[in-house]
């Protein structure tokens, strides 16, 4: 058998995968990491003092100038909306709606001013809001500490303000809510979720806002108003609800505007524009312009305004209100202050040298940031902050020897003046590009790469088609498979690697293995591109594939999943009623009457589809809900056993829990019994006896000790400490013993001495076995000899057991099914209790399945298509069945802590913890998925022995294959493996076609309202998944192996004795 | 022969269509406030009983399955009784496996079960109508070249294109259109009249096409 070369094969295919997803996911998934410091008003970053001036009490870092603000956040005010264009005769629906703006810039040019605001991608609402308060740029994963909840942890405008003691009032979106927990001195919050609804955000604001400006009970207030972009994304910004929509919007600002004081700074701000479809998220140039209007009762600006209006980045806004404000700007701004709005009335020159101290306050706060950035990470490149770091050491130089000179008056105005404007350049340049800088790495969807990335793993979807089609039919396989494009790959990789090395240039390691990928597939199709043949019998695969472009589906694959299982299953059972293969083969006398009759295997069969549909029906009732369905209710089995108030409840479900644990033994200690792998005292069968129900003890206990209320133990509070962590260890003790035994171990093969006084086994080959042709031939031998001393012993009495009793025809199954009740129990473990009854179900499902399978096989050496997609439908199903969802604050985060006291030295062993709970149905049904090969060699019925009794001759023969169950495969290694070969590649298609949809939907969808919370969650989610299925497929086919290999020592043993 | 026979399938099914179609139109001229989705409900209830009741008298009149056997008039009560018992268990299989497929086990009972109503007169009546309450001879129809005449072809094909119509009708519920017709059940019970009147439309053709390749045995 070839083990090695399946293997590698397999890994390799895993490669090419995981190439692909690493490419897409550097160009889609943008990350950088928060920090956690915060600017205080002690920080020492004042700029040299001018004209001997103090700040003022009640400012931080700069005077403030205002003592309120209203920010009133129009979402998805695109430029063209908030301008206003007299002479155009017919207005589009959105055009020349706010007039009042106009009216306002017009009528008092110093009091305000429109801007075009430009947004950065990511477009979408949550991101810009954590743009407009951290005055950062937001990635779809900020690395930050704590990934279960949208709270922001940077540093920010609001954590500023209530720092410095000032009240935040808000109003409108909710998504607030989640990312300001806790800030607000006052709050209205209103759905944002149903994007039909135009007018409940609105109108709930509108209702508070003249009362609570009023009030005067407020520092910053806060309105989103939500009405435009959903009119966008229901009807498009050409249609006349959006001039209605924008028409309430200028009333409101009307009314608002008379409400406000002398002392107040008025923003409206958009969050983002939108495309023509009203839809956002992207990077065009209709979604990043946005309109920014600044208006104050008292002037502003020392100018009238510019004849076009300038065009400044978003993240302006935070350092230019923070320090209107008189606090501190937010650690992590990277924005550019509004130095216009801090001329005021003065002349000139005051005027410029109040500029220069505010950007001087400004570059030393970007500054820090970036050289505190650059010590946690890498990705910002060290040669242009190093470049930074002088252009801002030399404009900071120069403001002090200018402050030394206006202070000395040894300058004189039309030198000086030059001088000031020269130097207040000189920081600008400074600030625009550190944000250049960060926006190069932060702020781009790469394409290429994008698109780069779904090629590769389309190709190697269609690879893993092609080989599995393949397989079967070649001789020289793995040479041209395996050794060709590993070689093109390797030869590409030196190119360049060479190229690098000639140019001098980084070494970009995802893109080099990329390549390598990317060639060496080409490798692969440049040998067989003629076998390429698609007969597609995968309807059901392509209805789940489609499922992933919709948001509505992703958000309902927890029902659509089963659905399909079900579907599917009942769709084989009517393929095999329509070909005949449940009815008994017509006799003459059903011809004439025209009638046919079932099988008695029919009844089975129909009884373990019930007993499938009732499995995946039930396995509903465990799922978790999703934020996108209001009225869903999570499942009562999630929460833990210690938050149920009725003792009485809690101890019937606990017993219940434990009764299940102990039936699960139970059932594969009969079930090993029953193939005879229970008979043997290796150290592995004894495990099995002893160390199953001992593993069962410890979860009960740990279970015990968890779910019992705290305060009932009293004084043995610290006893309970100790246990809530050494029982967890000992469970992982246990298993990993169990799996190591395993390893070293696999057989669970009971040789009885007893055949060996019937006679030595006579082979024409004496000594040891030449070659392996030899070693093959005397293994049927052994068997034969095995039966006739079976046989005597029947035939005395002795003795009820088959010869499958020595349980080597289910040797691989056994070592099988030991490893998936092992990982089990580990999973389990990490679950809260009442999931074992999803467990119990998931184990129950999947043996269902494989008899089902069994049924209905064809071919004996190969797994069919539908069983293989039936096996992940099954898996994905039980991922949501355990309590899971493809949405960050779905994670068992508690899972981490299981056999740990809340404290964690390093990150790894948390995330395996997690990733193990997260993906354990993953996990489970890609080690037991050579069981689907595996399987029907199990079954092989004995009742086939009685339908053809006629034929004599035959029937030794017959009965010696009859018994060989699993030996089958050992018989023709070649064909083995070429099985697990093509099972490997089968799975790793199914698997990389889904993974294929989810990519594309996140690519193709990337403006799509609902990316950031369902598609990109979903792509993360299914990639993640598809590398532990995959590394666990690889594992459970290497299991298979080590079993081959023992076996092959172990037959090798007996014909030397 | 075979011409004629498939002019009076076709004249068969086209009325079977048109009784579909009434069903949608006559009781809203005779009832104000009756609208298909609005009280589907009863449109499910109107829409089984004609369906049902033409399927019979068609059968009746056309008498396609030629019963050789002259029966006496027990026998013929017997028949009938057990048909509705046939008919009545479909319902209730029908029913649980629309349960087990995810449709609320406790909530709109009445729903699920006048929609498997729909889903048993669009094919177990047919089933009945053309074999009678004879389990084995269904067996046989829905194996391959098991029908043996072109009334079995078509019932074939409306059988498998009514379940396939309720099985595509119930990809909709999940999308947030928010439309009426995506309330359980009535996109599945769409699904099911739009699958049945295809196939009615469909059979006959199809038979046309393939009448060279279709060789029907003889009993
Ligand atoms: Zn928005
Ligand atoms: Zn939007």
């Amino acid at each position: 058998m070839q083990r090695w070369p399946v293997l590698l094969f397999l890994a390799w295919v895993c490669l090419l995968f995981f190439a692909g997803i690493g490419l897409f996911m550097s160009g889609f998934l943008l990350t950088r990491i928060e920090l956690a410091s915060s600017s205080s008003c002690s920080d020492p970053l004042l700029p040299p003092p001018w004209q001997g001036q103090s700040l003022p009490p009640g400012s931080c870092w700069a005077p403030q100038r205002f003592s309120k603000a209203v920010l009133v956040i129009i979402d998805a005010l695109r430029f063209e909306f908030a301008r206003f264009n007299p002479a155009k005769a017919s207005p589009l629906p959105y055009e020349n709606k706010l007039s009042f703006l106009h009216h306002l810039t017009t009528s008092q040019p110093r009091h305000a001013r429109l801007y075009r605001f430009r947004a950065d991608p990511p477009t979408a609402t949550m991101q810009r809001i954590k743009g407009l308060t951290t005055g950062s740029l937001p990635t779809f994963i900020d690395v930050g500490s704590n990934f279960a909840t949208y709270a922001i942890q940077e540093d920010n405008l609001l954590a500023q303000l209530v720092q410095n003691g000032r009240r935040v009032v808000f109003m409108g979106d909710d998504t607030w809510e989640g990312l300001f927990p806790k800030k607000f001195f006052r709050s209205y919050f209103f759905p944002s979720f149903n994007v039909k609804d135009l007018h409940t955000v609105d109108d709930g604001i509108l209702q508070h806002l003249y009362p609570t400006v009023d009030s005067g009970e407020w520092d910053m207030l806060i309105a989103h108003f939500l009405g435009v972009d959903h009119c966008g994304h229901k009807h498009g910004p050409d249609h006349p609800e959006m001039a209605k929509k924008l028409t309430q919007m200028n009333e409101m600002l009307r009314s608002l505007v008379d409400h406000l004081g002398n002392d107040t700074l008025l923003l409206v701000a958009g969050d983002h524009g939108m495309t023509e479809t009203g839809d956002h998220g992207g990077e065009s140039e209709k979604e990043v312009n946005a309109a920014l209007f600044v208006y104050s009762r008292t002037p502003l600006f020392g100018t009238g305004p510019p004849e076009e209006p300038e065009a400044i980045p978003q993240v302006n806004l935070v350092p230019t209100v923070a320090l209107l404000l008189g606090v501190p700007i937010p650690y992590s701004n990277i924005g550019e202050v509004m130095a216009e709005l801090f001329s005021g009335d003065s002349d000139t020159v005051s005027a410029a040298l109040q500029q220069l101290s505010v950007y001087h306050i400004n570059a030393k706060q970007v500054d820090r940031f970036l050289q505190s950035y650059s010590l946690v990470a890498q990705d910002l490149p060290a040669e242009q902050l190093q470049r930074l770091q002088e252009l801002f050491s030399g404009a900071v130089e120069e403001h002090t020897q200018l402050l030394d000179q206006v202070q000395g008056a040894t300058l004189v105005p039309p030198e000086l003046e030059s001088r000031l404007g020269s130097l207040i350049s000189r920081f600008q340049v400074y600030l625009r590009e550190a944000r250049a800088v960060c926006t190069q790495s932060w702020a781009r969807f790469n394409s290429l790469r994008m698109v780069g990335g779904c090629t590769l793993i389309a190709a190697s979807c269609l690879l893993c088609y092609m080989a599995a089609e393949l397989a079967a039919s070649s001789d020289s396989f793995y040479r041209s498979c395996l050794l060709y494009p590993l070689l093109w790959g390797l030869v590409v990789a030196v190119l360049l690697g060479l190229a690098h090395v000639f140019t001098q240039e980084g070494l970009d390691l995802l893109l080099v293995s990329s390549c390598t990928a990317a060639a060496s597939q080409l490798g692969f199709f440049w040998h067989w591109w003629a076998w390429l043949g698609l007969a597609f019998p995968m309807g059901i695969l392509l209805f789940r594939c489609g499922a992933m472009f919709s948001d509505s589906f992703v958000v309902a694959e927890a029902r659509v999943a089963p659905f399909l299982l079900a579907s599917l299953v009942m769709l084989l059972v009517g393929k095999l009623h329509w070909d005949g293969r449940l009815t008994v083969p017509e006799g003459p006398k059903q011809q004439v009457l025209g009638f046919s009759s079932y099988r008695r295997e029919m009844w089975y069969l129909l009884c373990l589809v019930a007993t499938l549909l009732v499995c995946v029906r039930l396995s509903g009732f465990f799922h978790q809900c999703r934020e996108e369905i209001p009225q869903c209710r999570p499942s009562l089995f999630l929460s833990p056993l210690a938050s149920l108030r009725n003792t009485r409840a809690k101890n019937l479900f606990y017993l219940l829990c434990v009764a299940l644990l102990a039936g699960l033994v139970y059932a594969v200690r009969s079930w090993l019994r029953h193939y005879g792998n229970l008979n043997s005292s290796d150290p592995l069968v004894l495990f099995v006896r002893w160390g199953f129900p001992l593993l069962v003890l410890c979860i009960a206990c740990y279970w015990a000790v968890v779910s019992s209320a705290d305060d009932s133990l009293g004084k043995l509070q610290e006893l309970v400490q100790v246990a809530i962590v050494a029982f967890p260890w000992a469970v992982y003790g246990l298993a990993s013993m169990g799996l190591l035994l395993l390893l070293c171990n696999p057989l669970t093969v009971f040789a009885k001495d007893t055949w060996e006084s019937a006679g030595s086994i006579v082979t024409p080959y004496l000594g040891a076995p030449s070659s392996e042709v030899d070693f093959l031939h005397v293994i049927p031998q052994i068997y034969k000899r095995m039966q006739e001393s079976q046989k005597n012993r029947l035939e005395r009495g002795s003795c009820r057991a088959t010869i499958a009793a020595y349980g080597l025809g289910s040797v691989y199954s056994a070592a099988l099914v030991i490893a998936l009740t092992l990982l089990g129990f580990l999973l389990m473990l990490l679950h809260s209790e009442r999931l074992s009854l999803a467990f119990l179900l998931l184990f129950l499902e999947a043996f269902v399945l494989l008899h089902i399978h069994t049924r209905a096989r064809g071919l004996p050496f190969s797994v069919p298509w539908y069983a293989v997609i039936s096996w992940l439908l099954a898996a994905s199903q039980f991922f949501y069945s355990t309590g899971h969802q493809p949405i960050f604050p779905a994670i068992h985060w508690n899972a981490a802590f299981v056999g740990f006291h809340l404290d964690h030295s390093t990150n790894l062993l948390p995330a395996v913890l997690v990733g193990a709970n997260t993906f354990a149905s993953h996990i489970l049904f890609a080690v037991g998925c050579p069981l689907l090969l595996l399987w029907p060699f199990l079954c092989e019925m004995p009742s086939s022995q009685k339908k053809k009794p006629k034929k004599e001759p035959r029937e030794e023969l017959q009965e010696v294959e009859e018994h060989m169950m699993e030996m089958r495969l050992r018989e023709s290694p070649e064909k083995f493996s070429t099985a697990l070969l093509q099972l490997g590649l089968k799975y790793l298609f199914v698997l990389g076609a889904q993974l294929l949809a989810c990519v594309c939907a996140a690519m193709i969808l990337r403006r799509h309202l609902m990316v950031w919370k369902v598609f990109a969650p979903k792509f993360l989610f299914e990639s993640l998944g598809f590398v532990v299925s995959s590394i666990c497929l690889l594992l459970g086919i290497s299991l298979v192996m080590r079993v081959d290999c023992a076996v092959s020592t172990w037959f090798r043993q007996l014909q030397l004795r | 022969m075979k011409e004629v026979e498939i002019r009076r399938l076709f004249a068969a099914n086209l009325l079977c269509v048109f009784s579909v179609i009434l069903t949608a139109v006559v009781p809203a001229l005779l009832w104000d406030g009756f609208t298909v989705l609005g009280t589907h409900l009863v449109w499910l209830c109107i829409c089984s009983v004609c369906v049902g009741t033409v399927n019979v008298i068609l059968h009746l009149v056309l008498k396609p399955n030629r019963s050789p056997k002259r029966s006496s008039l027990a026998h013929k009560i017997s028949r009938f009784l057990k048909c509705c018992i046939y008919f009545f268990m479909s319902c209730i299989v029908f029913h649980a496996i629309i349960v087990l497929y995810g449709a609320p086990l406790l909530g709109s009972v009445t729903e699920t079960f006048l929609f498997s109503v729909l889903l048993s007169t669009f094919t177990t009546l047919q089933c009945l109508c053309m074999l009678g309450p004879n389990i084995q001879a269904w067996i046989r129809v829905f194996s391959k070249n098991g029908a043996m005449s072109i009334w079995e072809s078509s019932l074939q094909i409306t059988t498998v294109c009514s379940i396939l119509g309720a099985w595509f009708g119930a990809f909709p519920i999940p999308l947030d259109w928010d439309r009426p017709w995506q309330v359980w059940p009535i996109s599945c019970s769409f699904g099911a009249t739009f699958g049945y009147v295809a196939g009615l439309i469909i059979a006959p053709l199809w038979i046309h096409w393939n009448r060279k390749q279709l060789t029907y045995k003889s009993r």
